[in-house]
């Protein structure tokens, strides 16, 4: 079944599912939680050798891997946790104030 | 033909239990509960029901069960009692939230401390705005009838909503009283099978549905508490409806409250659960003596049928309201005092209201208590006293 539920920000509460259910599998892509991050995980691709350990880690699937090869952070739904720089054992990954970045 | 048994209040829930046959009833075994899982236990073993019968280390973990288990599409029972229900009580608004049908039936006893086992609805009064309809019974036969109805309340899609069935402990619980029994067949063709509604079952692997997520950092939650408003707005008719089928499937009928002696009156009592047996038969002297006075007992406290029961109390020049437990506001009186008075502030005639609290803890509402009650209402002056009065009935003072 397809869910949609854009627009759910706004939706007035006679339109929600029964208790909220999920009405559709997957649906947690659809919540953007990069705005809870205060810090964000910095890649620099030079000093990276994709041994994923950063994939595994990552509790939100946030580590996009592509071709096998790591690709970057999905900064749409990374929570800056944290847990990723912590367990890049070649510093490729540093967690950086989410104010310095942003633009 | 209908049965007629001689069974103690605990037996008439389970009685009930039996002909709902629930697919999961999951429970602790031990005290605070009651011998309605006991009498329960014995259908499971003897293989009377098909009840997946689940012995769980704790209240709160007897409901977190039945909240799966309903979630996952079952017709799911519990019951509890006094501090079994305090146990509960963050799954209770968890059941509730989530839209769950899940009936249980709770043995109303008081709450520590002091440690004491005895009647008052201090468990239940509390959990009145956890989301849960609550139904209350005078006597064994009222549990029964309100258990059956509670299943088709609760799974009705309008509602969809827990049920809990409240009843006095020990006095009913433990008394023998006389029940009629539906017919099996009967019983069971008013109860239906249990539909889970399309799309809201986990063990639906071909609608896959997810339950109990989080709302999001600015979520929906107020939307979802909203909408729980409107499913108790809307159990009110479907309570009628449903107690209206039951008086033809039964022959007793069932409505927001029962009324005795209200024609004509001047002097309305309202109380809930087995307090209105002695106060009936109290004011059914005092009525052949020529009184005006007559008695409303609640059934239905949530949702709370605010409108009809401003309308029908405005009626009365006084109102004494009965109340076996207390909100330790600082002497403010009993919960279903404040409710009444709250409903009867928007009336332009506003009766009298006068609170008397009894029976915490077990303490005996006697005929004796009640008349006195009774003679102090009739020698109340006509000017209302400027802050409600509360009255303790009962109490060594």
């Amino acid at each position: 079944m397809k869910w949609e539920i854009g627009g759910i920000e706004t939706w007035p509460w006679s339109r929600h599912p029964l208790g909220l259910a999920g009405l559709a599998p997957g649906n947690s892509v659809l919540v953007r939680t990069g705005n809870w991050r205060s810090q964000r995980p910095v890649w620099e691709k030079e000093r990276c050798n994709s041994c994923l350990l950063c994939f595994i880690f990552c509790p939100d699937a946030a580590v996009v891997v592509k071709e096998g090869k790591m690709a970057g952070i999905d900064y749409e739904h990374c929570k800056g946790c944290g847990i990723c720089a912590t367990e890049c054992g070649r510093k490729a990954l540093r967690l950086v104030d989410e104010h310095l970045v942003q633009e | 033909m209908p049965r007629i048994l001689a069974i103690v209040g605990t037996d008439a829930a389970a009685e009930a239990m039996r002909q709902i046959d629930p697919e999961v009833v999951a429970v602790y075994p031990i005290t605070p509960q009651t011998a309605v899982v006991e009498k329960f236990a014995e259908y499971v073993a003897d293989g009377v029901v098909n009840t997946e019968m689940i012995n769980v280390e704790s209240e709160h973990s007897a409901m977190s069960a039945c909240i799966g288990a309903a979630a996952a599409g079952g017709r799911v029972m519990t019951a509890t009692s006094s501090q079994g229900l305090a146990l509960m009580w963050e799954e209770l608004y968890v059941a509730a939230g989530l839209r769950l049908p899940i009936v249980m039936t709770n043995v109303n006893r008081s709450l520590s401390a002091p440690i004491n086992i005895h009647c008052d609805h201090s468990d239940s009064m509390g959990a009145r705005d956890s989301g849960w309809i609550q139904l209350y019974s005078e006597n064994a036969q009222e549990l029964y009838d309100n258990l059956l109805q509670a299943v088709r309340i609760a799974e009705h899609p309008e509602v969809r909503l827990p049920v809990m069935v409240c009843v006095d402990g020990f006095i009913i619980s433990h008394a023998i009283d006389r029940v009629e029994v539906l017919d099996d067949d009967r019983a069971r063709a008013f109860l239906g099978d249990y539909v889970s509604l399309p799309g809201y079952s986990l063990l639906d692997a071909a609608q896959p549905v997810s339950i109990g997520m989080f709302d999001g950092l600015y979520g929906y939650y107020y939307e979802a508490k909203r909408a729980q408003e409107e499913a108790m707005a809307r159990a009110l008719t479907v309570i009628k409806e449903i107690g209206e089928e039951y008086r033809q499937v039964s022959g007793r009928g069932y409505g927001f409250w029962e009324e005795y002696g209200l024609e004509g009156a001047e002097t309305c009592v309202v109380a809930l659960n087995s307090a209105c047996g002695t106060i009936r038969s109290r004011l059914k002297e005092w009525r052949a003596r020529g009184a005006k006075i007559g008695l409303l007992k609640l059934r239905v406290f949530r949702p709370w049928p605010g409108e009809e029961l401003a309308r029908r109390l405005a009626e009365f020049k006084t109102v004494a309201v009965f109340d076996r437990a207390v909100t330790l506001a600082g002497g403010k009186g009993g919960p279903l005092c404040g409710e009444i008075a709250a409903t009867l502030y928007g009336q332009a005639h506003r009766p009298r209201l006068v609170n008397y609290v009894y029976g915490l803890g077990g303490r005996d509402l006697t005929q004796a208590l009640v008349d006195q009650a009774l003679e102090e209402l009739a020698a109340m002056p006509a000017v209302p006293e400027p802050m409600l009065p509360v009255r303790y009935l009962g109490l060594h003072a």
